[in-house]
Order: structure tokens, then C-alpha cells, then sequence
């Protein structure tokens, strides 16, 4: 196959200061990167889908390196992560689940030791879907102050024959967490869910 | 008064190529987002002075924020726009105090100057819904490559006594444009207008 060129590619970050209750002296950040890409099975009923795998991680890895450059460039500050895909509407849901390694993939390269699994979105939709991004603690699941999301889309895109593959970070819990659970100081680290 | 700013996003778009064609190199444009306490939600108050000096708070950091994000100096900028979304529970005319009086100047120093008009739209709105922010050229409003627009939301904004303010910088045009008329380096600049 041949490269995976994107046609545009975005980045969106935000800045949470406060969400009613007290100032942050740490403002959380959640960042995203979107590339629309061509899909190259639009159209059809194609059975071998899994080569293409292969083809998406240098693109993964060019995006990952991107997202943690617009949250300042060190791995040591991203906390939470996910990840997801909108395929246009000439192709089919199967298509979203080959960003699963390469998108993972990509953002454990970067963040070194990431212990927990990305979480994950995907869905068919046509120019200016939207879609919520689910973000989850890098190395423990079960963090619940990490439980997260980030809302993204592009008016332009998917074109039918596109798809935009996402990826997400954040630098922190919610602006306001407070519903217990496992605090990010107490995780072992060690299974990736605690 | 200073903005009670619960949330500062920013978005930044890439086109690298349309309908086929590459565009070299890619345009490109970001669009930095405030979210500000109303001050005078839910209640008439006549003076908006206080609104007006938010506003030219706002362009500063605004402008500035579109600028970093682009990685360009100031003056390599090319267009410009402004808009603001108002909470149900404030008035259009909060909107006019943020983005008329005051924010243009500010503006202008962030990206290096600009005789021309800043574009501007304003409309109220609630949570998740869309504001077009419309550009134009920087020095000369009648350069037709630059007359474009960018769209933004956030899901959590605005809420009821929130406003949502919003400045889009560029360092280009439309990607593949050519429906003639003045172009960038026919501008004068001095004017504003051609």
C-alpha cells in the first residue's frame, strides 16, 4: 500500500481553569490530534483490511509526537490518554478498528511505559460528526479522577472515501474531581487497571 | 475588571491538500477560544465598560495564543477574525462591548499590525453550539484569496452566564483559490481596504 497521506490534519487543545468551583493552581489540559486520511476500502467489501494496520503507524507516530509537542514536549506531564476513529460513510465500522494498534501503539512508543490499556470510540459518520474521545489514567484504569472525555470533529470531514483517525492526551485529572475512588498516588502500576 | 476565564482552547487546522490537488505549502489556520464568567449575567446593567476592557484583555492573549500556536513571528500573519457567543442568560450586546471597542488594537500588536477591519460575528448560543468566525486579510480587506472562515464549539460552552470569545489568526489563504480579484502581494496595506 502506499503511504498514508493526510489531507488536513488538526490539533485542538484546552485550558481548564475551573468549572465553578476553585481556581486550579494546575490548570488540566486535554489535547487532540485529527488526520483525515484517505480510506482505501471505501466503496467495497474488502476481506484482507489488515495490512493497513502496518501502513497507519508511521502516521500514528508522527501524530503522537505532534499531540505531545502542543503539551509541551514532555512525556512526564501526560496522564491520560485515548483514542478514536470516524469513518466516512463509503466505508464500514471494521475499518475504524485498525486504528486499535497502530493509534495504542504510537502513544506507548512516545510515553514510554504506559501501562493501561487506550480506550477507544469509533463510528460511521459523515462531515461534521462528532465524536467523544473516552480518556482513561496510562497506567491504571481505574483511576477514577482520570475518567475523562474530549469532544472533537471538523466540519469538512469525513468526506464518504475519508476517515479521521484521532488520538487524545491530557495532563491531569478533572478540573473538580472529587468522586473518590483510586487516586492516581495510589496506583501500583503494575496490571494496568490498578 | 479582569476575565474570570474558566477555559481557554485552541484549535489549529492544516489543509494539505483539496479535491485531489496537493496545496504547498498547507494553509493554515488556529483559532484560540475564551471561556469568560458573564459579569452581568441575568440582569440589565447599562454601562458594559467593564466588558470592553475584558475585550481588549482578550485580544492580547488571544491573539497571542493563535500566533504560538501557528509557530509563526507576528508579522508573518495574514488574516484575522472575531467573533462571541453569549449565554442564554446574558444579551447580545455583551458581545459587542467584548469584540468592538477595545479588542482590535491589542489584536493588532499580536499579530504584527493590520489596517484592515477585523471581520466579526456574534450570536447567542448555548452549550455544543457552532460559531463561524469569519477572516479576512490583515492589511487589506478587498484581498479575495483571504476571505475565509473557521468554525469552533465546545461542548461545555457557553453555558447560561458564560460567553465564549473567540480570535482566529492565519498565515495564508484559501487553499487552492482562484476566483481572482486583489491578492496578497498586490495588497498595499495602507488603507485597509486594497
Amino acid at each position: 500500500m502506499p503511504d498514508v497521506i493526510p489531507r488536513k490534519i488538526a490539533t485542538a487543545v484546552e485550558e481548564i481553569f475551573h468549572e465553578g468551583g476553585p481556581v486550579s493552581s494546575n490548570p488540566p489540559r486535554r489535547a487532540a490530534i485529527l488526520a483525515v486520511i484517505a480510506n482505501p476500502f471505501a466503496g467495497r467489501y474488502v476481506e484482507d483490511i489488515q495490512p493497513f494496520m502496518e501502513d497507519l503507524k508511521p502516521l500514528g507516530l508522527m501524530m503522537a509526537k505532534r499531540l505531545l509537542a502542543v503539551l509541551g514536549g514532555d512525556p512526564a506531564t501526560i496522564e491520560g490518554y485515548g483514542k478514536g476513529i470516524i469513518v466516512g460513510s463509503a466505508g464500514e465500522l471494521e475499518h475504524g478498528a485498525l486504528w486499535h494498534a497502530p493509534g495504542g501503539y504510537a502513544m506507548r512508543e512516545i510515553l514510554g511505559d504506559a501501562k493501561a490499556i487506550v480506550p477507544s470510540a469509533k463510528k460511521v459518520g459523515g462531515v461534521g460528526a462528532r465524536l467523544d474521545v473516552p480518556v482513561t489514567h496510562i497506567n491504571a484504569a481505574y483511576v477514577r479522577s482520570h475518567f475523562d472525555s474530549m469532544e472533537v470533529g471538523l466540519n469538512d470531514s469525513p468526506r464518504a472515501g475519508e476517515m479521521v483517525v484521532v488520538l487524545v492526551m491530557t495532563t491531569g485529572p478533572r478540573v473538580h474531581a472529587r468522586a473518590g475512588g483510586l487516586a492516581a498516588a495510589d496506583v501500583k502500576g503494575e496490571d494496568g487497571l490498578r | 475588571m479582569s476575565a474570570d476565564i474558566r477555559k481557554i482552547a485552541v484549535w489549529v487546522e492544516e489543509i494539505h491538500s483539496e479535491a485531489g490537488r496537493p496545496v504547498v505549502p498547507p494553509t493554515r489556520k488556529a483559532v484560540a477560544v475564551a471561556v469568560i464568567v458573564n459579569p452581568f449575567a441575568g440582569r440589565y446593567v447599562e454601562d458594559l465598560t467593564p466588558l470592553m476592557d475584558i475585550g481588549a484583555d482578550l485580544g492580547a492573549l488571544l491573539g497571542q495564543r493563535c500566533v504560538a500556536a501557528l509557530g509563526i513571528a507576528p508579522d508573518q500573519a495574514q488574516s484575522y477574525g472575531k467573533a462571541a457567543m453569549v449565554g442564554e442568560a446574558g444579551e447580545l450586546e455583551h458581545a459587542a462591548a467584548l469584540l468592538h471597542p477595545k479588542l482590535g488594537a491589542p489584536l493588532r500588536v499580536a499579530v504584527g499590525g493590520g489596517a484592515a477591519l477585523v471581520p466579526s460575528s456574534k450570536k447567542m448560543g448555548g452549550p455544543g453550539q457552532v460559531l463561524d468566525v469569519p477572516l479576512g486579510h490583515k492589511d487589506a480587506a478587498y484581498v479575495r484569496s483571504h476571505f475565509d472562515g473557521i468554525e469552533v464549539r465546545l461542548n461545555d460552552a457557553p453555558r447560561a452566564g458564560e460567553i465564549m470569545v473567540a480570535v482566529a489568526v492565519t498565515d495564508s489563504g484559501r487553499p487552492l483559490a482562484r476566483v481572482g480579484g486583489l491578492t496578497h502581494d498586490q495588497a498595499e496595506g495602507k488603507d485597509g481596504l486594497r
